[in-house]
């Protein structure tokens, strides 16, 4: 067994056998190796945490630079300080980090605890019953009994079910974010199917691939003693953490605990990105390394120079070292000492300051959702200040832009358009009012006054039509009282139905039956209708559906089930919006569908009485306008999927009890196999001329921004069927190349298919859509929107949210070939090569770019034209782009433009898009929860983005960057007072102040400030960055961090620290003042010097920057008073004890700091004020704005605003028109928007 | 290199699994604070704005800095240096012939005379330029817990002492280099009077260290009131030529604790310094303390400069509430006071210029 184990899953199989069963004396031997069910998150346990810990701390550079410091004071010649205060910054650094791991650490193992002790009851072998058990001591081989709603606690294979189908549904919400019910199946032809498993009668072995993480894929097999093996595939496993819904009672056997289930390994956990501005901060660190290696080196060179120029000397302590090797020593001394200028404890303040930012930015109530009640999310903790950057967005369509929630609009059949007037924009995806002269049609069908003779080819289109989008799809029906419960068993009242109605209709169906050549010669029924209906349609008491023999006429009488036909004019009497509702109140049906689009279909059918009222695994339970409900056998589902673009339905016709396929997908696939008129010369005309107007309406549609679905149908013989359905079970059975298989035999169905009609979907745009995405675009940033959709629909969307302005030129590329868009690019590029040497004219040209023209241009060599064209475009929309695309495209923009990339999606489409761009941001909204999980920032309006970028983009961008440039000026401000002392004690690496001070100053007088700064400033109220999108422009270009301002603020620290180590300097030079009093005043107005410059700096001071400020001064001055009254002997080489309260009793100290501190900050104060009132930035005038009172500030905005678009007419000339036509390429420069009328034939060959 | 951030968030998220159904409203609070609404005050700095606050410091500054150099200019500061490098130099002969272990002191005499009478209370320094007791090798060379009386540190002298820790084995006491380059000089002072005679001007020795060194940081070992019993089996410094406890007479003023040694202790900042050597107190308000006339200083010249090209001077000087004299805090204040004022009217005409620009309807682009 084992090595034909090895032969089908060659190197990575597993085999698990029952744990109490008739294997026990074996299970053992093989489930050594497999994990148990416990969990276990945490990085650390208790014992570890401190090893683990510093282990994991030291890998960084910043920690490693810090200990490298602390070994150097080890070393006696170099040693500057007491060896113990070298290691404060290091200790508070590890512990500060510590701590923050250790909650993070132990919030997962209370969690863990948590999931690891939910119950689950367990057989036991012991007890010969299940007994209720912890989850982390489930084991694999273990079988575990479920009731409904129990969360699944291992990945296990699903035996046995109280379904009498031997299904059971779970809702992987928990794993995916999707809610729909999705149905498992019970491990075909076991044993004991219908009696309740017992594990002791198992004797399987199970052979199945070793764990990995893909959830869709699941392969094995089942021995059983008899050696009969069952192929095992991705329908029978149960995975972690799932939740069985519908289903009574399911026993399953544990295949994969704890780690190894498909749910864990898939756990990645929140994803690290650096941002833009911390890239430009190395770099500035690296400034800092080369400034502190010149501060150095000077230091070092001067002490050799001034040692070689004494001979001997009192204050010398004599040793046979020669100046060369001291002033080395004194190199590595000074590091030490200047070890403050490397900003180490910027990047821990930067995670404190963007976790406080993001403290607020989830805390905004502007980016609730009622509906949902959620907030934003944010997954990525460190970059915040990138959405402050953003310079361009890319914008996946539906569900981004638009609700995603589709309300069935209008629709074709037959080649007649119903434009549904009345369903305007009251009408919601659940309640569609239907068309008048549509709903006429259909009541003829239930009228009593029916009459065959009226009865036309049009009618059974149309009922057809709304058949196949009653049943053509995956919907879940459940009733509220009933949640998620499969409405298959209702007990149907008996009722004098109107059978006659009935007979008619069949007759009717019998008369134009479709295919129409069928209808020549009628299969197997041949006899009148009268007894065709005496023979299948029995009245007779529905109590339960039986599965019936597939193929089997005999169960053709339980398929056919006239119920409950009571309400005939019902339609009559309320074509309103609750008449669709069907039956009275009570029970109102749910439906769970896998797309929005499918529950509109369903919605809209009800909406005409043709009403899906349950489902289950062989049976549709559909009710029809006058026919009451008939229950459809469904024979099978061809699901969706991207390559087919459709999906359909194989039913036995509940009316005609023929073979027929419902095939419904995207229009351009379907109108391909529709099937060509010839073969069926005698509808050419009317099969052709539905075409061409179903076509015709397409295109309105698509023109209207559309969604629009084709609707198909085909007849299928019996013989025809037989030999299909071969094929499909072998697919379907088949362990190797099941999918390949499937969609073989899928393909094979879906030819020569008649077309019944489209529909015409609308997605609304979400609210505040067009709004955004101006303000967007006045703040510079360029908007992108890659969609799958079609050219027209993607356009019509973007003239709605106003990406286009019906004044725009369009450029469309649409080309078939490769060599077209080469052409197509260098016959544009000449007008824009025009423009780069008149840089003032601009081209308000929002591109657009085809999806196979997309492909040719992301090629290598068209890459730059590609790009430099869309340079020039205000917008560039790519159609029919696949996810594959869309990532392509940001990559490409975000690498060969070197800017900053914001997408933003909702689907799983999108997924590879968010994960390339910069900043990913995710739609939490009606597909799943892919797009969010690899977002960075959750939201659950495209409106929120407005706000996101504007004003916490603009915020944190400002505030983080002015934090760091206050960072390192308060660091070099700071140093370069030790620096300037050296001058003055021979190069020694002394320093005038109390060690303790000199450590604690970077880490407590003066840290807290500056946090506050990064987390609170505020530039600019939010009201007027909303109002002012312009102001995100000084985001983008860096403006508050640019090379300029970082070397701007060293030189302002330089000259500070000039002014504030000289004043002292000249007042002291010559007197009686000993090391410390020197330095008291020194540090005293350095520690006021940069407060206060903190506050010049801050744009908003509230009570707590008061409180901060005010603390920290008074912290310094009480820390220095205590330290110089308390110390006698405690930090030995100074001196402190009497220094600094004799100082502060000195008139001299106030008066030497007074006018330190203030020469030293009017430099920078007469530079905001020269700066501010001659050539004031927008921000400034943004946040002068905020001063005035309402009035004047409304006045002032519209004033902006007027000026604003005075600039942007200015620099607009409109180009002339010039219709640059290409044979095979189909593309237009420029073209008014306004004119764009029918696309020209398809390029697309 | 420093790139590696604290944010690496490496470890794995959870599968969110909400056991209970639990319905939280997760509405946030709309609260100032939360909302980042906090009653703020939003300093916007344009000439307008800043301009009152140059005016206002200029007109503080300019009287603060004439008060302070009128106040500077009444102090009263003689300063003579007598570090005897040219050959006229009365001190020139002692200046060259210079050994530590000199037993035999050389004198020498300087005369000088002082143009205006010193009123009150004269404090008499001695000067050293060029002489870096700010070295960092020189500063850590000291034993704080000797020098406080420890009975263990005097004997084991710490470490930062070495090589002024021990001589021969026996510990050195009060150890380090700070100790041992003591300064050593004794200067005196004479009037001479217009008839020819002179008189020894008292020289007070009392209160010229601070009182916290005096009488918490330094202390004798042992609390032995006979100061030879306490430091015996020590050694003196090297270069000096008594030991600890024969510094002085007085005991108040010895060993550990005598005054010249607990200044000579605390370590200059810069340098050039000064030291105080001795109060001339005043004896009463009719006569000045010292009147104008002709003195005579008479040094014992012990301390070598002259490797180090250093200098030594004396100085006589009064002091004032803002210390010693020393022109240039009032210069400095005046001259920013003055700066700030200018710079205010270049403020106002620029405010004047382009503010009113800015208030108007008009915003420039």
């Amino acid at each position: 067994i084992q090595s034909d184990g090895r032969n089908r899953l060659p190197g990575k199989r597993r085999t698990v056998v029952a744990r109490h069963g008739s294997h026990q004396h074996e299970y053992h031997n093989i489930s050594k190796g497999y994990h148990g069910n416990r969990i276990r998150t945490t990085k650390y346990s208790l014992l570890t945490f401190i090893p683990m810990n510093l282990f994991q701390q030291f890998h960084r550079t910043a920690n490693l630079y810090f200990l490298f410091l602390v070994m150097l004071n080890w070393v006696p010649v170099v040693e500057a300080f007491q060896k113990e205060i070298t290691m404060i910054p290091l200790v508070v650094v590890l512990i500060v980090i510590a701590i923050k791991d250790a909650l993070e650490d132990y919030r997962r193992y209370r969690f863990d605890q948590k999931i690891n002790n939910n119950i689950a009851s367990v057989y036991s072998g012991k007890h010969q019953t299940y007994v209720d058990q912890h989850w982390q001591e489930v084991r694999v081989g273990d079988f575990v009994r479920l009731s409904c709603n129990e969360i699944i606690p291992a990945d296990m294979l699903l035996l046995y079910s109280s379904d009498p189908h031997g299904v059971c549904y779970i809702e992987t919400a928990n794993l995916d974010g999707e809610t729909n019910l999705k149905q498992r199946e019970v491990v075909r032809d076991l044993p004991q199917q219908c009696s309740e498993l017992t594990p002791e009668n198992f004797h399987g072995r199970i052979e199945c691939e070793n764990p990995n993480n893909d959830l869709s894929r699941f392969r094995g097999y089942v021995e059983h003693p008899s050696k009969v093996r069952v192929g095992l595939h991705n329908n029978n496993l149960l995975l972690r953490s799932c939740t069985v819904r519908n289903t009574e009672t399911v026993i399953g056997i544990v295949v994969y605990a704890g780690h190894e289930t498909k749910a864990m390994m898939n756990n990645s956990g929140p994803r690290y990105k650096r941002s833009k501005l911390e890239r430009r901060l190395n770099v500035d660190v690296l400034w800092s390394v080369v400034l502190l290696v010149i501060m150095c080196l000077t230091t070092a060179i001067g002490h050799g120079l001034w040692l070689s120029n004494l001979k001997e000397a009192p204050f010398l302590i004599t040793d046979s070292v020669s100046p060369a090797l001291a002033g080395f020593y004194l190199f590595w001394t000074m590091i030490i000492v200047l070890q403050v200028l490397i900003p180490i404890s910027l990047y821990v303040s930067v995670e404190v300051v963007k976790l406080g930012q993001i403290f607020f930015i989830q805390n905004d109530k502007d980016f609730y959702n009622e509906n949902l009640d959620s907030r934003i999310q944010c997954r990525a903790l460190n970059i915040t200040e990138d959405l402050g950057q953003i310079q361009y967005l890319f914008s996946d369509k539906t569900g981004t832009l638009t609700e995603n929630k589709m309300v069935f609009r209008r629709c074709t059949i037959a080649g007649v358009e119903y434009p549904h007037e009345e369903n305007g924009e009251k009408s919601n995806e659940k309640h569609v009012a239907p068309d008048r002269l549509l709903v006429q049609k259909l009541n003829c069908l239930s009228s009593p006054l029916f009459l065959l003779r009226d009865a036309s080819m049009e009618l059974t289109y149309i009922v057809d039509f709304f058949m196949a989008l009653a049943i053509c799809n995956t919907v879940v029906v459940s009733s509220p009282n009933q949640p998620r419960h499969v409405v298959c068993n209702i007990v149907p009242e008996v009722s004098p139905t109107k059978l006659k109605s009935l007979d008619e209709i069949k007759m009717l169906f019998q008369r134009f039956g479709l295919p129409r050549f069928s209808a020549l010669s009628p299969p197997h029924n041949t006899g009148s209708p009268r007894s065709f209906t005496r023979k299948y349609f029995t009245r007779r008491k529905a109590t339960s559906f039986r599965s019936g023999e597939l193929g089997s006429w005999k169960g053709i009488e339980d398929n056919m089930v006239p119920l409950n036909v009571g309400d005939m004019s019902r339609l009559e009497i309320s074509n309103g919006e609750q008449g669709s509702a069907g039956e009275p109140g009570a029970d109102e049906l749910i439906y769970e569908a896998e797309s929005p689009d499918e529950a509109a279909l369903v919605h809209a059918a009800r909406a005409y009485g043709c009403t899906l009222r349950g489902r289950s695994v062989e049976h549709l339970l559909v009710e029809l306008p006058g026919m009451g409900s008939l229950a459809v056998r469904l024979l099978h589902i061809l699901p969706f999927d991207s390559t087919r673009k459709r999906m359909s339905v194989v039913v036995r016709h509940p009316l005609t009890n023929q073979v027929v396929v419902y095939t419904k997908g995207a229009d351009s696939v379907i109108m391909d196999l529709a099937e060509s008129p010839k073969s069926a010369e005698r509808s050419d005309s009317m099969q052709g001329h539905i075409r061409k107007q179903t076509q015709k309406h397409l295109d309105d549609y698509a023109r209207e921004g559309l969604r629009t679905l084709c609707i198909a149908k085909k007849v299928l013989e019996e013989e025809e069927y037989e030999v299909w359905l071969k094929h499909q079970v072998f697919a379907e059975t088949s362990i190797e190349n099941r999918e390949e298989l499937l969609m073989e035999s899928a393909l094979r169905l879906e030819t020569n298919i008649t077309l019944l009609g489209a529909t015409g979907i609308v997605d609304r745009l979400q609210e505040e859509v067009p709004e955004t995405i101006e303000a967007l675009q006045k703040a510079g940033v360029k908007v992108w929107v890659l969609t799958g959709d079609k050219q027209e629909t993607a356009i019509n969307i973007a003239c709605a949210c106003r990406l286009l302005r019906s004044t725009d030129h369009l450029l469309t590329a649409n080309c078939g070939s490769k060599v077209d868009v080469i052409l197509l690019f260098y016959i544009t590029s000449s007008p824009f090569k025009f423009r780069s040497r008149h840089p003032y004219i601009c081209f308000p040209n929002p591109g657009l770019v085809y999806g196979c023209t997309l492909d040719f241009a992301l090629q290598d060599d068209l890459k730059d034209n590609f790009l430099e064209l869309s340079q020039h475009c205000r917008a560039v929309i790519c159609c029919r782009s696949t996810p594959l695309q869309k990532s392509q495209v940001v990559r490409l923009v975000r690498d060969k433009l070197r800017v900053m990339t914001l997408a933003i999606g909702d689907g799983a489409n999108d997924v590879s898009m968010i994960q390339v761009a910069d900043v990913g941001v995710g739609i939490s909204g009606q597909e799943g929860m892919q797009a969010v999980m690899s977002s960075d920032f959750a939201i659950s309006r495209f409106k929120h983005l407005r706000k996101l970028l504007l004003v916490h983009g603009h915020w944190c961008y400002s505030r983080l960057a002015n934090m760091i440039l206050y960072f390192f000026y308060k660091n070099v401000m700071y140093v370069n007072l030790l620096f300037w002392y050296q001058f003055f004690c021979g190069f020694s690496g002394n320093v005038m102040t109390n060690s303790w001070v000199l450590i604690f100053f970077n880490l407590l007088f003066t840290s807290a400030p500056p946090l506050l700064y990064g987390i609170l400033d505020k530039d600019v109220s939010a009201d007027t960055l909303m109002k002012l999108p312009e102001l995100y422009k000084s985001g983008q270009n860096s403006k508050a961090y640019l090379p300029s301002t970082f070397w701007l603020t060293m030189l302002d620290a330089l000259y500070q620290s000039l002014v504030c180590f000289f004043i002292p300097y000249f007042a002291l030079n010559g007197s009686d003042a000993d090391l410390l009093s020197f330095g008291s005043p020194i540090n005293a107005s350095a520690l006021l010097i940069i407060l206060l410059h903190q506050v010049i700096e801050s744009h908003s001071l509230t009570w707590l920057h008061a409180v901060v400020l005010v603390g920290s001064a008074l912290f310094y001055f009480s820390f220095t008073l205590v330290f110089s009254m308390v110390c006698v002997t405690c930090s030995p080489p100074s001196n402190p004890l009497g220094v600094d309260k004799l100082q502060m009793s000195e008139m001299h100290f106030y008066g030497v700091c007074a006018l330190t501190t203030v020469l030293a900050l009017i430099p920078r104060l007469l530079f905001h004020a020269l700066h501010n009132t001659i050539s004031p930035s927008n921000t400034l005038k943004a946040a002068m704005m905020d001063q005035f009172n309402p009035e004047d500030y409304c006045k002032r905005m519209q004033r902006w605003n007027q000026t604003q678009a005075q600039t942007n007419v200015k620099s607009l000339i409109t180009v002339e028109h010039s219709d640059i036509m290409i044979p095979n390429c189909d593309f237009r420069l420029p073209e008014e928007l306004k004119e764009f009328g029918t696309p020209s034939s398809p390029v697309l060959s | 290199m420093m790139a590696s951030s604290y944010n690496a968030k490496e470890e794995d998220g959870h599968v969110a699994v909400p056991v209970g159904g639990t319905i939280k409203n997760k509405k946030p609070d709309n609260t100032a604070f939360k909302q980042q609404r906090l009653p703020a005050w939003q300093p916007i700095l344009t000439a307008g704005t800043v301009l009152p606050a140059f005016f206002v410091i200029g007109l503080i500054f300019i009287p603060i800095g004439i008060g302070l150099y009128v106040t500077s200019n009444n102090i009263r500061e003689f300063e003579i240096d007598y570090t005897g490098t040219d050959i006229d130099d009365p001190c020139f002969n002692c200046s060259q012939s210079f050994s530590w272990n000199n037993t035999r002191p050389c004198t020498c005499a300087l005369d000088f005379s002082l143009d205006h009478p010193f009123e009150s209370n004269v404090f008499m320094y001695y000067g050293l330029s060029n002489f870096y007791q700010n070295h960092r090798r020189y500063v850590k060379s000291r034993d704080d817990s000797q020098l406080n009386g420890d009975i263990n540190s005097l004997k084991n002298p710490s470490k930062e002492c070495e090589p002024y820790a021990r001589n021969e084995k026996a510990p050195i006491a009060p150890c380090g280099a700070i100790a041992n380059s003591m300064f050593n000089d004794t200067l005196d002072l004479y009037y001479v009077h217009p008839n020819g005679t002179r008189i020894q001007i008292p020289l007070s020795k009392k209160d010229i260290a601070w009182w916290t060194d005096k009488h918490v940081k330094f202390r004798n070992p042992g609390n032995n009131p006979n100061l030879t019993a306490a430091f015996q089996g020590t050694s003196k410094p090297i270069n000096w030529r008594r030991p600890v406890y024969e510094l002085d007479t007085d005991e108040e003023n010895n060993g550990f604790i005598n005054e010249d040694f607990i200044v000579w202790m605390r370590t200059a900042a810069l340098p050039t310094f000064r030291k105080l050597y001795r109060i001339i107190q005043k004896k009463n308000n009719m006569t000045p303390t010292l009147p104008r006339g002709n003195y005579t200083l008479e040094v014992s010249y012990n301390y070598p400069v002259r490797s180090f090209e250093g200098r030594k001077r004396v100085i006589l000087s009064t002091i004032s509430w803002m210390g010693g004299k020393n022109p240039f805090l009032g210069i400095a204040y005046i001259t920013v006071g003055s700066v700030c004022f200018f710079l205010g009217v270049v403020l106002l005409i620029i405010h004047h210029k382009y503010g009113s620009r800015n208030n108007s309807a008009d915003i420039p682009n």
